[in-house]
């Protein structure tokens, strides 16, 4: 594999370095009198979050490039603590006087003045622990726009050369790379540089009547070769099989059946399902259902359940969370038994729960808050035909959409590509159902976990913003759930 | 003491006309334009009468275009509106543009230059935020204590704004909007013994803080959770429906592209260019887009492009009479731009507030209705109520026309509502469109519009009776 140099805009802008990089030790000169005047003027904790940000968005769409879209920017988020509340503010002001500003504007919040004389409770922050300092040029070793343009147009063509009827074909591709730097009075002072790209086709398939949308998704953290890993053709090929299949596709009869949901993006019913559930910002506002239920049963005893930042390359790994904490493994259900929550630093201190460098932020305008990473269930002892020929009659879910959960548990998400099950077997191709249901009423549905555990990728919207997350399962079954459709 | 917020967003249009005009002029740039905003925002957030959390944020972003020697278009976009940081917008601009789209090369809007309307917007100035929590505490413990099943308040907030907008470009446009606005939602959970959570609430907007109408909100949010605690699941089947104003707002909002000339371009909209004149819908429906209602709050008098922004009909007597345009679509299209773009390399195209009514001169559908009248439901099933739509973003497949959606509503049957537990509402925004069988009550002002309540007969209802 060739790795060409960065050309263009990404090594033009680049090369600039305005704001200073967070690697400079000078921050550390300008860090050390907010975190010990915030000490000094009453508050329990004070925790500085530094960001620059290079993002790059393109879009092909049929044989043109129609987008190309970079931003770069910087900026910070300071929070102070004081007892159970905290005042949070953020600021693209970055010279010592504009943090200085907002580290007032942040004390004002509790009632506490910053003193003129501070020291008190603060003994200066220890060395850097610097996550970054292997990952330098990352950024550089990215492919240029040329490369990544001509990436995308080589997928709307692959797309042109598999599909059948295709309106519209659009590939596009996303690369945010972000430099962190958090400080924080207890100690906290940390470093990193985390990379995501991701890249997706889609198509618009129409016969007169007859239209299906579809698309696909991969992403990847920390990996500056994945655009050139990507396998266009096995992607076109993908997409456009699913278009063709749900081109012609009736709508799905509505009712309650058993479903078996596919492996990869299938976890997301657990995502919405559950996961959320078991963030201690669900606790602090009194909406999960499972808030007093660690060491009780919330699931199937087929379930077993994880969130970890650790798995290598994943698009929610990380080496810190964004409140400078290494990541876990945290089990979250064992055999159906509920064990922990996801927590961070707010979430320690009003519920209990220990953090467990969870803790993530879309950017420095959000306060962290607890989050999921790499979030799935557990590989079971069946195959994914052991599951289907257990179905007499029921829906398979191959391809899931997006979905939510509300402030009471229920939870609803979107099948993209499904099919009924007739007899233990696959038949014809349905689409525009939606499951929904009750976090609490599904998971002890979750009856039968098949051996292909394969995680994917994807966005997670919610308190602290939109954030890289995977979600994970082999194929599941379940038992019953309510399929809206028509 | 409490002080009032002392910062306050502005950006001074000429100083940065002048940074950018000598920095293209360094870089060879002769044709460029540059949308800009900054903002400083304050809120807070409650937990059964704590301070949850309190937040501050000052933002600044600017997205700059430029015109390379070829003639094509390249943007950047940057929160850093220092000298280094425009420069190191404008040479990636610059960069970007070796990639612009020969096949649609935007151009400044003929009308970036035009009269501006004239838009009632009052400066509030900002409360303290010690002051917004007190309303907010208020806010919560009146809601509370509206009825004994009403545990929390989980999502709530207020909110101010001080912002600051503007439009430049190289032939002497300038455009610039200065803004306050303020934002209370409550929802409240509430739940009876041995029975499942419920949840509802309410949303509110103002040009301040102080303007808010916080008891109206706590009123909605204890009426609409109430109404909801006393639940049954409802059969699946086909039912007559009627939409709340919010509801159909928000599922004509997620099927917007039908009105917008970019997604017919793309092809990716259910309209054609030649659908302009067909029937779209009941003869009755009329649709415009109307971002300059003075309900409105926090109305932009002017796109992405500069172009003022104006009363546009989308549909009347059911007819598709225009599209929402941006500069490129309108010159595609031989028209005038309509002021609903955005700005960036592909220039978005969006609707600002829609009014959905009766066509002038006609009844409304009050013939539809008829059959309904004096507590009859029509059939036996009885008509659901469709109070809120949920996940839009999942469940509306905007090109394909169809839609399966969670909501909250209620079951009427012999005129007596009752609450739905869970259900799905699913159909094709098309046939929606002409089933429609009429108006109900005067049309309400919501954040997203003006809209009275819609009857809809056959909507695919699932439930978990």
């Amino acid at each position: 594999m060739v790795v060409s140099p960065p050309t263009g805009a990404l090594a033009a802008t680049e090369r600039s370095s305005s704001p200073v990089a967070l690697g400079d030790p000078a921050w550390r000169t300008v860090l050390e009198p907010l975190l010990a005047g915030g000490r000094s003027a009453g508050a329990d904790l004070v925790e500085v979050f530094l960001e620059r940000s290079d993002h790059l968005g393109l879009l092909a769409e049929q044989d043109s490039i129609t987008s190309v879209s970079p931003a770069f920017g910087a900026g910070a988020g300071l929070r102070v603590f004081l007892g159970e509340r905290d005042g949070f503010v953020s600021t693209n002001d970055l010279s010592a006087a504009g943090l200085r500003a907002a580290l007032e504007q942040a004390l004002g919040m509790l009632g506490l003045v910053l003193p003129v004389r501070s020291g008190v409770g603060f003994d200066g922050l220890p060395s850097l622990r610097d996550f970054a300092a292997s990952k330098e040029g990352w950024l550089q070793a990215c492919p240029s726009l040329a490369e990544a343009t001509g990436r995308l147009l080589e997928g709307t063509d692959r797309l042109q050369a598999h599909g059948q009827h295709l309106q519209v074909r659009r590939g596009s591709y996303a690369r945010d790379w972000q430099e962190v730097l958090v400080a924080a009075s207890d100690g906290t002072f940390a470093r990193d540089v985390r990379l995501h790209q991701s890249v997706g086709l889609n198509v618009l398939a129409a016969d007169g009547d007859h239209r299906a949308s579809l698309g696909r998704r991969y992403g990847t953290s920390d990996s500056p070769e994945d655009l050139r890993q990507w396998d266009v053709e096995a992607a076109a090929i993908d997409v456009c099989s699913s278009a063709g299949t749900m081109l012609r596709a009736d709508y799905v009869e509505a009712g309650q059946f058993p479903v078996v949901l596919a492996n990869r993006f299938g976890g997301v019913i657990f995502h919405e399902a559950c996961g959320h559930l078991l963030e201690t910002t669900q606790v602090e506002r009194a909406t999960t259902p499972f808030a007093e239920m660690v060491g009780e049963p919330i699931a199937h005893e087929a379930v077993t359940a994880i969130d970890e930042g650790l798995t290598s390359g994943a698009f929610g790994s990380l080496a810190m969370d964004d409140e400078g904490m290494e990541p876990q493994r945290t089990v979250l259900i064992e055999n159906g038994i509920l064990q922990r929550f996801l927590s961070d630093r707010a979430g320690e201190r009003r519920t209990g729960h220990p953090r467990t460098g969870s803790g993530r932020r879309q950017s420095h305008a959000f306060a962290a808050a607890s989050r999921m990473r790499n979030t799935y269930i557990a590989a079971g002892p069946h195959t994914p035909e052991q599951l289907i020929a257990s179905v007499d009659r029921g829906l398979y879910c191959k391809s899931m959409g997006g979905g939510s959960v509300g402030p009471t548990g229920q939870f609803n998400f979107a099948v993209e590509e499904g099919y009924l099950i007739d007899n233990g077997v696959l038949t014809k191709p349905v689409k525009g159902a939606t499951l929904i249901g009750d976090a609490k009423e599904v998971m002890p549905r979750i009856s039968m976990c098949a051996n292909d555990l394969e995680l994917a990728a994807g966005f997670c919207g919610s308190v602290s913003g939109s954030i890289f997350v995977t979600v994970g399962q082999p194929h599941i079954k379940v038992d019953t759930i309510t399929v809206g459709g028509r | 003491m409490e002080t009032t917020e002392s910062l306050t967003a502005s950006l001074d249009a000429e100083v940065l006309r002048q940074r950018l005009a000598s920095l293209a002029l360094a870089e060879g740039v002769r044709r460029w334009d540059l949308g800009a905003s900054c903002s400083t925002d304050t809120s807070v957030q409650v937990d059964r009468g704590e301070a949850k959390q309190m937040k501050g944020a000052q933002r600044s972003a600017i997205t700059l275009r430029v015109w390379n020697d070829d003639g094509l278009v390249g943007i950047t976009s940057t929160s850093d509106l220092s000298d280094a940081g425009l420069a190191r917008a404008l040479a990636g601009a610059r960069d970007a543009s070796s990639y612009g789209n020969v096949d649609e090369i935007p151009d400044f809007s003929p009308l970036a230059t035009a009269p501006l309307p004239v838009l009632e917007q009052p400066l509030s100035t900002p409360l303290s935020i010690l002051t917004l929590l007190d309303t907010l505490r208020d806010a919560e413990r009146d809601l509370l204590g509206r009825h004994p099943a009403i545990g929390t308040v989980p999502y709530n907030g207020l909110a101010q704004r001080s912002s600051d907008r503007l439009y430049i470009n190289s032939d002497g446009a300038c455009r610039q909007q200065r803004l306050s606005t303020a934002s209370l939602y409550l929802y409240a959970r509430a739940e009876e013994t041995g029975r499942k959570p419920r949840s509802s609430g309410a949303v509110r907007l103002a040009y301040g803080a102080a303007d808010l109408d916080v008891a109206g909100c706590v009123q909605e949010a204890a009426e609409r959770t109430i109404a909801h605690l006393d639940y049954a699941p409802i059969a699946t089947g086909r039912y007559t429906c009627v939409f709340s104003p919010e509801a159909f707002l928000d599922l004509i909002g997620a099927f917007s592209s039908l009105f917008n000339a970019r997604a017919v371009l793309d092809g990716v909209s259910l309209s054609r260019r030649e659908s302009l004149g067909e029937q779209l819908a009941v003869p009755f429906l009329s649709l415009h887009d109307n971002g300059l209602h003075p309900a409105n709050v926090g109305a932009a008098a002017f796109d992405g492009e500069g172009t003022p922004t104006r009363r546009l009909s989308l549909l009347e007597g059911g007819v598709l009479r225009h599209f929402l345009h941006s500069e490129a679509t309108a010159r595609a299209f031989g028209v005038a731009p309509s002021g609903h773009a955005g700005m960036g390399a592909k220039v978005s195209v969006g609707p600002d507030w829609f009014e959905i009514g009766p066509t002038p001169g006609s009844s409304g559908g009050a013939s539809g209705l008829d059959r309904f009248a004096a507590g009859s439901c029509g059939d036996d099933r009885g008509l659901v109520v469709i109070d809120s739509l949920s996940a839009l973003h999942a469940g509306v497949k905007a090109s394909q026309g169809s839609f399966s959606l969670p909501f909250d509503g209620w079951l009427v049957q012999d005129g007596i509502p009752r609450s739905i537990e869970a259900a799905t509402v699913a159909g094709d925004i098309r046939t929606l469109l002409k089933a429609i069988l009429g108006f109900e009550g005067p049309a309400k002002v919501t954040p997203d519009g003006l809209c009275p309540h819609v009857w809809v007969e056959g909507l695919s209802i699932t439930g978990d009776a």
